[in-house]
Protein backbone atom coordinates (compact mmCIF):
# COMPACT_ATOMS: atom_id res chain seq x y z
CA UNK A 1 0.00 0.00 0.00
CA UNK A 2 2.80 2.35 1.03
CA UNK A 3 4.88 1.42 -2.01
CA UNK A 4 1.96 2.07 -4.33
CA UNK A 5 1.25 5.41 -2.63
CA UNK A 6 4.92 6.41 -2.81
CA UNK A 7 5.04 5.48 -6.50
CA UNK A 8 1.98 7.62 -7.16
CA UNK A 9 3.49 10.60 -5.36
CA UNK A 10 6.78 10.23 -7.25
CA UNK A 11 4.93 9.95 -10.59
CA UNK A 12 2.85 13.03 -9.77
CA UNK A 13 5.96 15.03 -8.89
CA UNK A 14 7.72 13.83 -12.04
CA UNK A 15 4.71 14.87 -14.10
CA UNK A 16 4.68 18.28 -12.46
CA UNK A 17 8.39 18.64 -13.20
CA UNK A 18 7.92 17.73 -16.87
CA UNK A 19 5.01 20.18 -17.12
CA UNK A 20 7.20 22.93 -15.69
CA UNK A 21 10.01 22.09 -18.11
CA UNK A 22 7.54 22.24 -21.02
CA UNK A 23 6.34 25.66 -19.84
CA UNK A 24 9.97 26.82 -19.56
CA UNK A 25 10.80 25.47 -23.03
CA UNK A 26 7.74 27.26 -24.45
CA UNK A 27 8.82 30.52 -22.81
CA UNK A 28 12.36 30.14 -24.19
CA UNK A 29 10.91 29.45 -27.62
CA UNK A 30 8.65 32.53 -27.50
CA UNK A 31 11.62 34.69 -26.51
CA UNK A 32 14.19 33.24 -28.92
CA UNK A 33 12.52 31.50 -31.86
CA UNK A 34 10.49 33.21 -34.55
CA UNK A 35 6.75 32.79 -34.13
CA UNK A 36 5.02 31.46 -37.23
CA UNK A 37 2.19 33.98 -37.71
CA UNK A 38 0.24 31.71 -40.03
CA UNK A 39 0.07 28.95 -37.39
CA UNK A 40 -0.80 31.52 -34.73
CA UNK A 41 -3.64 32.99 -36.81
CA UNK A 42 -5.04 29.53 -37.53
CA UNK A 43 -5.00 28.66 -33.81
CA UNK A 44 -6.59 32.02 -32.97
CA UNK A 45 -9.37 31.23 -35.41
CA UNK A 46 -9.85 27.69 -34.13
CA UNK A 47 -9.56 28.45 -30.42
CA UNK A 48 -10.96 31.96 -30.36
CA UNK A 49 -13.43 32.55 -33.16
CA UNK A 50 -14.87 29.03 -33.13
CA UNK A 51 -15.23 28.99 -29.33
CA UNK A 52 -17.49 32.06 -29.38
CA UNK A 53 -20.89 30.35 -29.63
CA UNK A 54 -20.33 28.09 -26.62
CA UNK A 55 -18.79 30.89 -24.54
CA UNK A 56 -21.48 33.44 -25.41
CA UNK A 57 -24.32 31.03 -24.62
CA UNK A 58 -22.64 30.21 -21.30
CA UNK A 59 -22.12 33.90 -20.46
CA UNK A 60 -25.64 34.96 -21.46
CA UNK A 61 -27.52 32.26 -19.57
CA UNK A 62 -25.29 32.63 -16.51
CA UNK A 63 -26.08 36.37 -16.45
CA UNK A 64 -29.78 35.62 -16.87
CA UNK A 65 -30.00 33.05 -14.09
CA UNK A 66 -27.80 35.11 -11.77
CA UNK A 67 -29.99 38.17 -12.38
CA UNK A 68 -33.15 36.18 -11.71
CA UNK A 69 -31.87 34.59 -8.49
CA UNK A 70 -30.45 37.87 -7.21
CA UNK A 71 -33.73 39.61 -7.97
CA UNK A 72 -35.67 36.98 -5.97
CA UNK A 73 -33.49 37.69 -2.93
CA UNK A 74 -33.22 41.47 -3.31
CA UNK A 75 -36.90 41.99 -4.10
CA UNK A 76 -37.86 40.92 -0.57
CA UNK A 77 -35.67 43.71 0.92
CA UNK A 78 -36.65 46.28 -1.74
CA UNK A 79 -33.21 46.36 -3.36
CA UNK A 80 -34.38 45.42 -6.88
CA UNK A 81 -32.23 48.01 -8.62
CA UNK A 82 -29.03 46.54 -7.11
CA UNK A 83 -29.60 43.31 -9.05
CA UNK A 84 -27.61 44.30 -12.11
CA UNK A 85 -24.73 45.59 -9.95
CA UNK A 86 -24.37 42.09 -8.45
CA UNK A 87 -24.50 40.56 -11.92
CA UNK A 88 -21.87 43.02 -13.16
CA UNK A 89 -19.40 42.43 -10.32
CA UNK A 90 -19.90 38.64 -10.30
CA UNK A 91 -19.56 38.33 -14.07
CA UNK A 92 -16.43 40.49 -14.20
CA UNK A 93 -14.54 39.01 -11.25
CA UNK A 94 -15.55 35.35 -11.09
CA UNK A 95 -18.19 33.90 -13.38
CA UNK A 96 -16.93 35.40 -16.63
CA UNK A 97 -13.31 34.21 -16.42
CA UNK A 98 -13.98 30.92 -14.60
CA UNK A 99 -16.87 29.71 -16.75
CA UNK A 100 -15.09 30.81 -19.95
CA UNK A 101 -11.97 28.96 -18.73
CA UNK A 102 -13.95 25.80 -18.03
CA UNK A 103 -15.79 25.89 -21.35
CA UNK A 104 -12.56 26.50 -23.28
CA UNK A 105 -10.83 23.72 -21.32
CA UNK A 106 -13.62 21.39 -22.44
CA UNK A 107 -13.60 22.44 -26.07
CA UNK A 108 -10.04 23.48 -26.82
CA UNK A 109 -7.99 21.65 -24.15
CA UNK A 110 -9.54 18.34 -25.18
CA UNK A 111 -8.97 19.03 -28.88
CA UNK A 112 -5.32 19.98 -28.26
CA UNK A 113 -4.60 16.84 -26.24
CA UNK A 114 -6.35 14.61 -28.80
CA UNK A 115 -4.63 16.18 -31.82
CA UNK A 116 -1.13 16.23 -30.35
CA UNK A 117 -1.64 12.81 -28.75
CA UNK A 118 -2.62 11.31 -32.10
CA UNK A 119 0.45 12.91 -33.68
CA UNK A 120 2.57 11.33 -30.97
CA UNK A 121 1.25 7.79 -31.33
CA UNK A 122 1.48 7.92 -35.14
CA UNK A 123 5.13 9.11 -35.01
CA UNK A 124 4.22 12.50 -36.54
CA UNK A 125 6.00 14.30 -33.70
CA UNK A 126 9.13 12.21 -34.37
CA UNK A 127 8.75 13.14 -38.05
CA UNK A 128 8.67 16.82 -37.07
CA UNK A 129 11.90 16.34 -35.14
CA UNK A 130 13.60 14.63 -38.09
CA UNK A 131 12.61 17.64 -40.21
CA UNK A 132 14.64 19.84 -37.83
CA UNK A 133 11.51 21.32 -36.26
CA UNK A 134 11.26 21.61 -32.49
CA UNK A 135 7.83 20.22 -31.42
CA UNK A 136 7.47 22.98 -28.82
CA UNK A 137 8.04 25.70 -31.46
CA UNK A 138 5.57 24.15 -33.88
CA UNK A 139 2.89 22.66 -31.64
CA UNK A 140 2.96 24.37 -28.25
CA UNK A 141 3.93 28.01 -28.87
CA UNK A 142 1.17 28.90 -31.40
CA UNK A 143 -1.46 27.29 -29.17
CA UNK A 144 -0.15 28.95 -26.02
CA UNK A 145 0.03 32.41 -27.57
CA UNK A 146 -3.37 31.98 -29.25
CA UNK A 147 -5.05 31.07 -25.97
CA UNK A 148 -3.29 33.91 -24.12
CA UNK A 149 -4.83 36.28 -26.67
CA UNK A 150 -8.19 34.55 -27.21
CA UNK A 151 -9.12 33.82 -23.60
CA UNK A 152 -9.28 37.47 -22.40
CA UNK A 153 -11.28 38.39 -25.51
CA UNK A 154 -13.70 35.50 -25.02
CA UNK A 155 -14.01 36.39 -21.34
CA UNK A 156 -14.77 40.03 -22.19
CA UNK A 157 -17.47 38.81 -24.56
CA UNK A 158 -18.92 36.45 -21.96
CA UNK A 159 -18.98 39.28 -19.38
CA UNK A 160 -20.67 41.67 -21.82
CA UNK A 161 -23.26 39.08 -22.85
CA UNK A 162 -23.86 38.09 -19.21
CA UNK A 163 -24.50 41.66 -18.12
CA UNK A 164 -26.59 42.36 -21.24
CA UNK A 165 -28.70 39.23 -20.73
CA UNK A 166 -29.08 40.03 -17.01
CA UNK A 167 -30.26 43.53 -17.94
CA UNK A 168 -32.82 42.22 -20.43
CA UNK A 169 -34.22 39.67 -17.95
CA UNK A 170 -34.22 42.18 -15.07
CA UNK A 171 -35.77 45.08 -16.95
CA UNK A 172 -38.09 43.42 -19.48
CA UNK A 173 -39.07 40.24 -17.63
CA UNK A 174 -38.88 41.13 -13.93
CA UNK A 175 -39.78 44.81 -14.28
CA UNK A 176 -36.76 46.42 -12.56
CA UNK A 177 -36.29 50.13 -13.25
CA UNK A 178 -33.89 50.38 -16.19
CA UNK A 179 -32.18 53.69 -15.34
CA UNK A 180 -31.39 52.90 -11.70
CA UNK A 181 -30.35 49.37 -12.59
CA UNK A 182 -27.84 50.59 -15.16
CA UNK A 183 -26.63 53.41 -12.92
CA UNK A 184 -26.00 51.06 -9.97
CA UNK A 185 -24.26 48.54 -12.19
CA UNK A 186 -21.86 51.22 -13.46
CA UNK A 187 -21.36 52.62 -9.95
CA UNK A 188 -20.50 49.34 -8.23
CA UNK A 189 -18.65 47.56 -11.03
CA UNK A 190 -15.18 49.08 -11.08
CA UNK A 191 -12.42 48.99 -13.63
CA UNK A 192 -10.43 46.92 -11.14
CA UNK A 193 -13.16 44.25 -11.18
CA UNK A 194 -12.88 44.02 -14.93
CA UNK A 195 -9.06 44.01 -14.77
CA UNK A 196 -9.19 41.18 -12.21
CA UNK A 197 -11.31 39.06 -14.55
CA UNK A 198 -9.23 39.76 -17.63
CA UNK A 199 -5.92 39.02 -15.87
CA UNK A 200 -7.38 35.78 -14.51
CA UNK A 201 -8.51 34.77 -17.98
CA UNK A 202 -5.00 35.40 -19.34
CA UNK A 203 -3.62 32.99 -16.72
CA UNK A 204 -6.38 30.43 -17.40
CA UNK A 205 -5.51 30.54 -21.11
CA UNK A 206 -1.94 29.53 -20.26
CA UNK A 207 -3.15 26.75 -17.96
CA UNK A 208 -5.46 25.21 -20.58
CA UNK A 209 -2.81 25.42 -23.34
CA UNK A 210 0.10 24.03 -21.34
CA UNK A 211 -1.87 21.18 -19.76
CA UNK A 212 -3.54 20.28 -23.09
CA UNK A 213 -0.21 20.24 -24.94
CA UNK A 214 1.57 18.42 -22.13
CA UNK A 215 -1.05 15.68 -21.96
CA UNK A 216 -0.93 15.26 -25.74
CA UNK A 217 2.86 15.13 -25.95
CA UNK A 218 3.10 12.61 -23.09
CA UNK A 219 0.10 10.42 -23.86
CA UNK A 220 0.21 6.63 -23.68
CA UNK A 221 0.21 4.33 -26.67
CA UNK A 222 -2.78 3.68 -28.90
CA UNK A 223 -6.35 4.90 -28.92
CA UNK A 224 -6.70 4.27 -25.20
CA UNK A 225 -3.69 6.49 -24.46
CA UNK A 226 -5.10 9.32 -26.57
CA UNK A 227 -8.52 8.96 -24.93
CA UNK A 228 -7.03 9.05 -21.46
CA UNK A 229 -4.85 12.06 -22.30
CA UNK A 230 -7.91 13.92 -23.60
CA UNK A 231 -9.93 13.21 -20.45
CA UNK A 232 -7.03 14.13 -18.18
CA UNK A 233 -6.39 17.37 -20.08
CA UNK A 234 -9.97 18.53 -19.41
CA UNK A 235 -10.09 17.32 -15.80
CA UNK A 236 -6.67 18.70 -14.80
CA UNK A 237 -7.22 22.02 -16.60
CA UNK A 238 -10.60 22.48 -14.92
CA UNK A 239 -9.30 21.61 -11.46
CA UNK A 240 -6.24 23.84 -11.90
CA UNK A 241 -8.46 26.72 -13.02
CA UNK A 242 -10.72 26.35 -9.98
CA UNK A 243 -7.84 26.08 -7.51
CA UNK A 244 -5.74 28.85 -9.04
CA UNK A 245 -8.83 31.08 -9.17
CA UNK A 246 -8.92 31.25 -5.39
CA UNK A 247 -5.26 32.24 -5.09
CA UNK A 248 -5.51 34.67 -8.00
CA UNK A 249 -8.53 36.31 -6.36
CA UNK A 250 -6.57 36.82 -3.15
CA UNK A 251 -3.35 37.99 -4.82
CA UNK A 252 -4.88 40.19 -7.51
CA UNK A 253 -7.49 41.52 -5.09
CA UNK A 254 -4.68 42.80 -2.85
CA UNK A 255 -2.67 44.04 -5.81
CA UNK A 256 -5.58 45.90 -7.42
CA UNK A 257 -6.86 47.23 -4.12
CA UNK A 258 -10.21 45.45 -4.26
CA UNK A 259 -9.69 43.54 -0.99
CA UNK B 1 30.19 9.81 -41.41
CA UNK B 2 28.36 7.87 -38.68
CA UNK B 3 30.22 6.37 -35.73
CA UNK B 4 28.49 4.48 -32.95
CA UNK B 5 30.55 3.61 -29.87
CA UNK B 6 29.41 1.15 -27.21
CA UNK B 7 25.75 2.19 -27.36
CA UNK B 8 23.54 0.95 -24.52
CA UNK B 9 19.81 1.45 -24.12
CA UNK B 10 17.23 -0.01 -21.77
CA UNK B 11 13.52 0.63 -21.32
CA UNK B 12 12.84 -0.08 -17.66
CA UNK B 13 14.31 -3.52 -16.98
CA UNK B 14 14.31 -4.48 -20.66
CA UNK B 15 17.80 -4.15 -22.13
CA UNK B 16 17.49 -3.46 -25.89
CA UNK B 17 21.01 -2.46 -26.91
CA UNK B 18 24.07 -3.51 -24.95
CA UNK B 19 27.35 -2.29 -26.41
CA UNK B 20 26.56 -1.65 -30.08
CA UNK B 21 29.49 -0.24 -32.06
CA UNK B 22 30.00 0.34 -35.80
CA UNK B 23 31.04 2.91 -38.39
CA UNK B 24 29.36 3.90 -41.65
CA UNK B 25 31.39 5.71 -44.29
CA UNK B 26 30.15 8.65 -46.33
CA UNK B 27 28.14 7.50 -49.35
CA UNK B 28 27.91 3.93 -48.07
CA UNK B 29 24.68 1.95 -48.18
CA UNK B 30 24.21 -0.18 -45.08
CA UNK B 31 21.36 -2.50 -44.18
CA UNK B 32 20.75 -3.43 -40.55
CA UNK B 33 18.83 -6.69 -40.21
CA UNK B 34 17.54 -8.50 -37.18
CA UNK B 35 14.46 -10.16 -35.79
CA UNK B 36 11.35 -8.24 -34.82
CA UNK B 37 11.92 -6.64 -31.45
CA UNK B 38 15.70 -6.93 -31.67
CA UNK B 39 16.13 -3.13 -31.37
CA UNK B 40 16.71 -2.14 -35.02
CA UNK B 41 14.32 0.81 -34.97
CA UNK B 42 15.64 1.87 -31.55
CA UNK B 43 19.15 1.87 -32.99
CA UNK B 44 18.02 3.90 -36.01
CA UNK B 45 16.34 6.48 -33.77
CA UNK B 46 19.59 6.87 -31.84
CA UNK B 47 21.42 7.74 -35.08
CA UNK B 48 19.24 10.80 -35.62
CA UNK B 49 18.98 11.71 -31.93
CA UNK B 50 15.29 10.84 -31.46
CA UNK B 51 16.32 8.65 -28.52
CA UNK B 52 19.13 9.25 -26.05
CA UNK B 53 21.39 6.35 -25.08
CA UNK B 54 21.94 5.26 -21.48
CA UNK B 55 25.66 4.99 -22.33
CA UNK B 56 27.88 5.31 -25.39
CA UNK B 57 27.88 7.90 -28.13
CA UNK B 58 26.75 8.54 -31.68
CA UNK B 59 29.01 10.76 -33.78
CA UNK B 60 27.69 12.36 -36.94
CA UNK B 61 30.58 13.82 -38.95
CA UNK B 62 32.48 14.06 -35.67
CA UNK B 63 29.67 15.70 -33.66
CA UNK B 64 28.26 13.77 -30.70
CA UNK B 65 24.50 14.01 -31.28
CA UNK B 66 23.72 11.94 -28.20
CA UNK B 67 25.23 14.62 -25.94
CA UNK B 68 23.20 17.46 -27.46
CA UNK B 69 19.91 18.79 -26.17
CA UNK B 70 16.84 18.84 -28.44
CA UNK B 71 17.46 22.35 -29.75
CA UNK B 72 21.17 21.75 -30.48
CA UNK B 73 20.45 18.48 -32.26
CA UNK B 74 18.12 20.23 -34.75
CA UNK B 75 21.18 21.58 -36.56
CA UNK B 76 22.69 18.09 -36.97
CA UNK B 77 19.32 16.66 -38.02
CA UNK B 78 19.35 18.92 -41.07
CA UNK B 79 21.88 16.44 -42.48
CA UNK B 80 19.28 13.66 -42.24
CA UNK B 81 16.15 12.54 -43.99
CA UNK B 82 14.10 9.72 -42.50
CA UNK B 83 11.39 7.45 -43.85
CA UNK B 84 9.30 5.99 -41.02
CA UNK B 85 7.80 2.51 -40.95
CA UNK B 86 4.33 4.06 -40.76
CA UNK B 87 5.36 6.87 -43.16
CA UNK B 88 4.31 9.33 -40.39
CA UNK B 89 2.76 11.79 -42.85
CA UNK B 90 1.06 14.83 -41.33
CA UNK B 91 -2.54 13.74 -41.81
CA UNK B 92 -4.03 17.24 -41.67
CA UNK B 93 -1.87 18.40 -44.61
CA UNK B 94 -1.94 17.68 -48.33
CA UNK B 95 0.83 15.74 -50.07
CA UNK B 96 2.41 19.01 -51.28
CA UNK B 97 2.33 20.54 -47.78
CA UNK B 98 3.87 17.37 -46.34
CA UNK B 99 6.66 17.27 -48.91
CA UNK B 100 7.38 21.00 -48.63
CA UNK B 101 7.30 21.02 -44.83
CA UNK B 102 11.07 21.49 -44.52
CA UNK B 103 10.81 24.75 -46.50
CA UNK B 104 8.09 26.19 -44.27
CA UNK B 105 10.44 28.78 -42.82
CA UNK B 106 12.81 29.13 -45.73
CA UNK B 107 12.36 32.69 -46.95
CA UNK B 108 14.98 32.29 -49.68
CA UNK B 109 12.51 30.24 -51.74
CA UNK B 110 9.40 31.69 -53.36
CA UNK B 111 6.15 29.67 -53.31
CA UNK B 112 6.73 29.03 -57.03
CA UNK B 113 10.22 27.62 -56.37
CA UNK B 114 8.84 25.38 -53.64
CA UNK B 115 6.00 24.16 -55.87
CA UNK B 116 8.54 23.32 -58.60
CA UNK B 117 10.76 21.40 -56.20
CA UNK B 118 7.75 19.51 -54.83
CA UNK B 119 6.66 18.61 -58.37
CA UNK B 120 10.23 17.46 -59.23
CA UNK B 121 10.59 15.24 -56.19
CA UNK B 122 7.09 13.77 -56.61
CA UNK B 123 8.04 12.99 -60.21
CA UNK B 124 11.18 11.28 -58.89
CA UNK B 125 9.13 9.01 -56.60
CA UNK B 126 6.64 8.26 -59.41
CA UNK B 127 3.77 10.22 -57.91
CA UNK B 128 3.31 13.18 -60.24
CA UNK B 129 0.09 15.19 -59.89
CA UNK B 130 -0.74 14.05 -56.35
CA UNK B 131 0.03 17.41 -54.70
CA UNK B 132 -3.53 18.11 -53.56
CA UNK B 133 -4.34 14.67 -52.20
CA UNK B 134 -4.59 13.99 -48.46
CA UNK B 135 -2.61 11.09 -46.90
CA UNK B 136 -5.91 9.30 -46.16
CA UNK B 137 -6.55 9.07 -49.93
CA UNK B 138 -3.26 7.23 -50.58
CA UNK B 139 -2.38 3.54 -50.49
CA UNK B 140 0.39 2.21 -48.22
CA UNK B 141 2.94 2.19 -51.06
CA UNK B 142 2.02 5.72 -52.11
CA UNK B 143 2.39 6.96 -48.54
CA UNK B 144 5.88 5.48 -48.38
CA UNK B 145 6.74 7.32 -51.59
CA UNK B 146 5.42 10.60 -50.21
CA UNK B 147 7.37 9.97 -46.99
CA UNK B 148 10.48 9.39 -49.07
CA UNK B 149 9.84 12.55 -51.12
CA UNK B 150 9.52 14.53 -47.87
CA UNK B 151 12.78 13.03 -46.60
CA UNK B 152 14.88 13.81 -49.68
CA UNK B 153 13.48 17.12 -50.98
CA UNK B 154 16.06 19.19 -49.09
CA UNK B 155 18.91 16.95 -50.31
CA UNK B 156 20.12 15.48 -47.00
CA UNK B 157 23.52 13.80 -46.69
CA UNK B 158 22.12 10.75 -44.87
CA UNK B 159 18.78 9.01 -45.41
CA UNK B 160 17.46 6.55 -42.82
CA UNK B 161 14.79 4.01 -43.76
CA UNK B 162 12.83 2.25 -41.03
CA UNK B 163 11.33 -0.95 -42.46
CA UNK B 164 10.57 0.62 -45.86
CA UNK B 165 8.83 -2.46 -47.32
CA UNK B 166 6.95 -3.74 -44.28
CA UNK B 167 3.23 -4.21 -44.93
CA UNK B 168 3.53 -3.90 -48.71
CA UNK B 169 2.87 -6.59 -51.30
CA UNK B 170 6.02 -8.03 -52.98
CA UNK B 171 5.58 -6.01 -56.18
CA UNK B 172 5.10 -2.67 -54.41
CA UNK B 173 7.93 -3.62 -52.02
CA UNK B 174 10.23 -4.21 -55.00
CA UNK B 175 9.26 -0.86 -56.51
CA UNK B 176 10.11 0.84 -53.20
CA UNK B 177 13.48 -0.96 -53.18
CA UNK B 178 14.17 0.23 -56.73
CA UNK B 179 13.19 3.74 -55.69
CA UNK B 180 15.59 3.70 -52.72
CA UNK B 181 18.39 2.56 -55.05
CA UNK B 182 17.47 5.32 -57.53
CA UNK B 183 17.51 7.95 -54.77
CA UNK B 184 20.80 6.66 -53.44
CA UNK B 185 22.44 6.82 -56.87
CA UNK B 186 20.90 10.12 -58.00
CA UNK B 187 21.20 12.11 -54.78
CA UNK B 188 24.40 10.30 -53.68
CA UNK B 189 23.43 9.97 -50.03
CA UNK B 190 24.63 7.78 -47.22
CA UNK B 191 21.87 5.22 -46.77
CA UNK B 192 20.96 3.25 -43.65
CA UNK B 193 18.10 0.78 -44.00
CA UNK B 194 16.58 -1.19 -41.16
CA UNK B 195 14.65 -4.22 -42.34
CA UNK B 196 13.91 -7.88 -41.78
CA UNK B 197 13.06 -8.36 -45.46
CA UNK B 198 16.02 -10.29 -46.92
CA UNK B 199 15.10 -9.36 -50.50
CA UNK B 200 15.42 -5.70 -49.52
CA UNK B 201 18.67 -6.38 -47.71
CA UNK B 202 20.23 -8.04 -50.75
CA UNK B 203 18.94 -5.33 -53.10
CA UNK B 204 19.84 -2.26 -51.02
CA UNK B 205 22.95 -3.04 -49.02
CA UNK B 206 26.58 -2.66 -49.93
CA UNK B 207 27.13 -3.94 -46.40
CA UNK B 208 24.78 -5.83 -44.08
CA UNK B 209 24.94 -5.77 -40.29
CA UNK B 210 22.94 -8.16 -38.16
CA UNK B 211 21.65 -7.03 -34.79
CA UNK B 212 21.28 -10.03 -32.51
CA UNK B 213 21.40 -10.52 -28.78
CA UNK B 214 21.48 -6.74 -28.16
CA UNK B 215 24.63 -6.09 -30.23
CA UNK B 216 26.00 -6.27 -33.78
CA UNK B 217 26.38 -9.98 -34.24
CA UNK B 218 27.72 -10.14 -37.79
CA UNK B 219 28.70 -7.78 -40.58
CA UNK B 220 29.68 -8.32 -44.20
CA UNK B 221 28.78 -7.82 -47.85
CA UNK B 222 25.47 -9.29 -49.07
CA UNK B 223 27.33 -12.16 -50.77
CA UNK B 224 29.26 -12.98 -47.58
CA UNK B 225 26.04 -12.87 -45.61
CA UNK B 226 24.02 -15.09 -47.88
CA UNK B 227 26.84 -17.65 -47.99
CA UNK B 228 27.45 -17.54 -44.24
CA UNK B 229 27.61 -20.82 -42.39
CA UNK B 230 26.95 -19.17 -39.02
CA UNK B 231 23.84 -20.90 -37.59
CA UNK B 232 22.23 -17.67 -36.30
CA UNK B 233 22.75 -15.83 -39.60
CA UNK B 234 21.68 -18.85 -41.63
CA UNK B 235 18.54 -19.37 -39.55
CA UNK B 236 17.56 -15.74 -40.07
CA UNK B 237 18.25 -15.77 -43.81
CA UNK B 238 16.38 -19.03 -44.31
CA UNK B 239 13.55 -17.83 -42.09
CA UNK B 240 13.40 -21.06 -40.10
CA UNK B 241 11.88 -20.96 -36.62
CA UNK B 242 13.46 -22.88 -33.77
CA UNK B 243 10.94 -25.44 -32.49
CA UNK B 244 12.50 -25.31 -29.01
CA UNK B 245 12.10 -21.57 -28.80
CA UNK B 246 9.06 -20.21 -27.02
CA UNK B 247 6.91 -18.10 -29.31
CA UNK B 248 4.26 -15.88 -27.76
CA UNK B 249 1.15 -15.23 -29.79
Amino acid sequence: MNVAANKRVVESLEGLGRLTLLAKEALVSILTAKVNWQDLLYQLYFMGAKSQPVVLITGAFTGMVLGTQTYFQFHSVKMDTATLAVVGVAMCTELGPVLTGLMVAGRVGAAMAAEIGTMRVTEQIDALRTLATHPVDYLVVPRLLALHVAMPLLTAEAIAFGIGAGYIVGVYLLGIDATYSWHHMLRYTSREDLALGIIKSFVFGGIVAIIGCYKGMNCGEGAEGVGRATTEAVVYSSITILISNFFLTLALGKLLGIL
Amino acid sequence: MIEVHNLKKSFGILVVLDGVSFCIEKGESVVIIGRSGSGKSVLLKHLIGLLRPDAGEVLIAGENISAMDERQSLRVRRRFGMLFQSSALFDSMTVAENVAFAFRRDRSLTPKDIAERVADVLEMVDLPGTEDKKPSELSGGMRKRVGLARAIIYKPEIVLYDEPTTGLDPIVADSINQLIVRVRDRVRVTTVVVTHDMRSARCLGQRIMMLHDKRIYATGTPDEFFQSADPVVKQFIDGVSDPKEEVYF
